[in-house]
């Protein structure tokens, strides 16, 4: 174990805390509409920042074994080309252990390989993709949207494991992993359809949700929730994302 | 007087406008069709507690082409809009719509870019019933009601003059935003008629 942990160089990691925001207000009114007692509210958003060593649990076998699986890889392609660790450090941009869950921050041109070690090697065997799932953090320039893979491993008991890849949303193109899960297949649809994020490789990638010929990708932060004012005896009310001012 | 007087025993005269209304209304089909939780509440009215077999309806119709009446039961999304038109048109004249509970009826809490605000952006809507969703006793009494609206419903040219006559009104009508308000508003909502209550 000592031996595979100094496969994996250790670069300074940064562990304090990521603030990609900051809250004001329950529900961000600013014009007095605001009747929940929170207007006042003022709070930082954040999200956790790097793992240290040891990571804890099965994380830091998982870890490992990835690293070496990934440096066989390398030097199955490039005869001799890649040193110890190297292929992991160029795959894995950060390892984040929050509320006993470990994820893995993949840089996206390396996804297929990971996706593939993590499935085929026998200490890894996450043979299921439960879920691919999309997020936009418009704040966050270069990487807005993130996709997020849940993987699990049947063979080695019901091991969980997260993968987050990122791309920017002018470039938002992403491999594909159904060549690796066939299952992801719709669940890259839906992503495609709600946030726009293309995956590269996938055999037809369609609208899943919303008609074929829907404009834009409603999930997205800046996509307006539309609606039509509502009539009341004696006025109306515009339509609730007019109502009030969100931010 | 009249006619009638001559007439032996057992014969009742009235209009045929009368007599096929009255056909009508006891043998409608509903089309086998619902769309979220109201749907919920009009198959409990299929069941012996509220039974619509009492009026002839307790045979869902399982093809379009064999129903005069589509209860839209529940919001209709935007990629639901042309199904729901094409059950529609797939049904045989004479046939009837009740938009249930308030999402088929304006959208109701949905009031956003995926949902239809109101199914009679699609299809011409008979009967309107509130409720979110409405209990079964309502959807009963929506029933009655369009039972007493085939049966004085018109033939021929007094139709098409109903028809005319349906429009100007509407046409008439007085927007409810402008309509008096019925009640004071809360201070920040107050506002003068027509205008944004938020504003």
């Amino acid at each position: 174990m000592s031996e595979d942990q100094e496969l994996v160089r250790q670069g300074d990691v940064d562990t304090a805390p990521v603030q990609i925001g900051e809250r004001r207000g329950m529900f961000g009114a600013t014009k007095g509409a605001d009747t929940t007692g929170y207007g006042g509210l003022q709070a930082p958003i954040l999200f956790p920042g790097a793992a240290e060593r040891p990571y804890g649990s099965y994380f830091d076998a998982i870890v490992d074994t990835l690293a070496a699986a990934l440096d066989r890889a390398d030097n199955g392609t490039a005869k001799g080309s890649g040193s110890s660790g190297a292929a992991y450090a160029a795959a894995v941009e950060r390892v984040v252990v929050d509320r006993g869950e470990l994820t893995l921050f993949v840089r996206r041109e390396h996804l297929p390989a990971v996706a593939r070690a993590l499935r085929d090697d026998p200490a890894l065997r996450f043979e299921m993709c439960l879920s691919v799932s999309g997020v936009h953090y418009p704040q966050e320039a270069g990487r807005e949207l993130h996709a997020v893979y849940h993987l699990t491993s049947l063979t080695h008991g019901g091991r969980r494991l997260r993968l987050e890849v990122t791309a920017p949303e002018g470039d938002a193109h992403i491999p594909s992993v159904v060549a690796t899960w066939p299952g992801a297949d719709w669940h890259e649809r839906e992503t495609w359809d709600m946030f726009g994020i293309i995956f590269d490789g996938h055999p037809s990638l369609t609208r899943i949700l919303m008609p074929d010929d829907w404009p834009g990708h409603p999930q997205r932060k800046d996509y307006p929730l539309g609606g039509i004012p509502v009539e009341y005896k004696g006025g109306t009310v515009p339509p609730p994302d007019q109502r009030r001012a969100y931010n | 007087m009249g006619l009638e007087e001559k007439l032996p025993a057992g014969f009742a005269l009235t209009t045929l406008e009368a007599v096929v209304g009255y056909m009508r209304k006891a043998s409608i089909w509903p089309a086998t069709f619902g769309l979220a939780c109201c749907a919920i509440e009009m198959m409990a009215v299929g069941t012996p507690d509220y039974d619509i077999a009492r009026f002839g309806m307790e045979r869902f119709s399982a093809t379009p082409r064999q129903a005069d009446l589509m209860i839209v039961a529940g919001r209709v999304s935007q990629k639901m809009a042309p199904i729901v038109r094409q059950v529609y048109d797939q049904m045989a004249n004479p046939k009837w719509v009740i938009a249930m509970g308030v999402c088929a009826s304006s959208g109701g809490m949905f009031n956003n870019y995926a949902v239809v605000q109101g199914v009679d952006h699609i299809v011409p809507v008979d009967i309107y019933l509130p409720g979110c969703p409405p209990r079964p006793e309502m959807l009963l009494n929506a029933i009655i009601t369009l039972h007493d609206k085939i049966q004085h419903a018109k033939l021929g040219v007094n139709r098409i003059e109903a028809a005319r006559a349906a429009e100007a009104a509407a046409l008439a009508a007085t927007p409810t935003s402008l309509m008096a308000p019925t009640h004071e508003h809360h201070a920040p909502l107050s506002a003068t008629p027509g205008r944004s209550l938020l504003a």
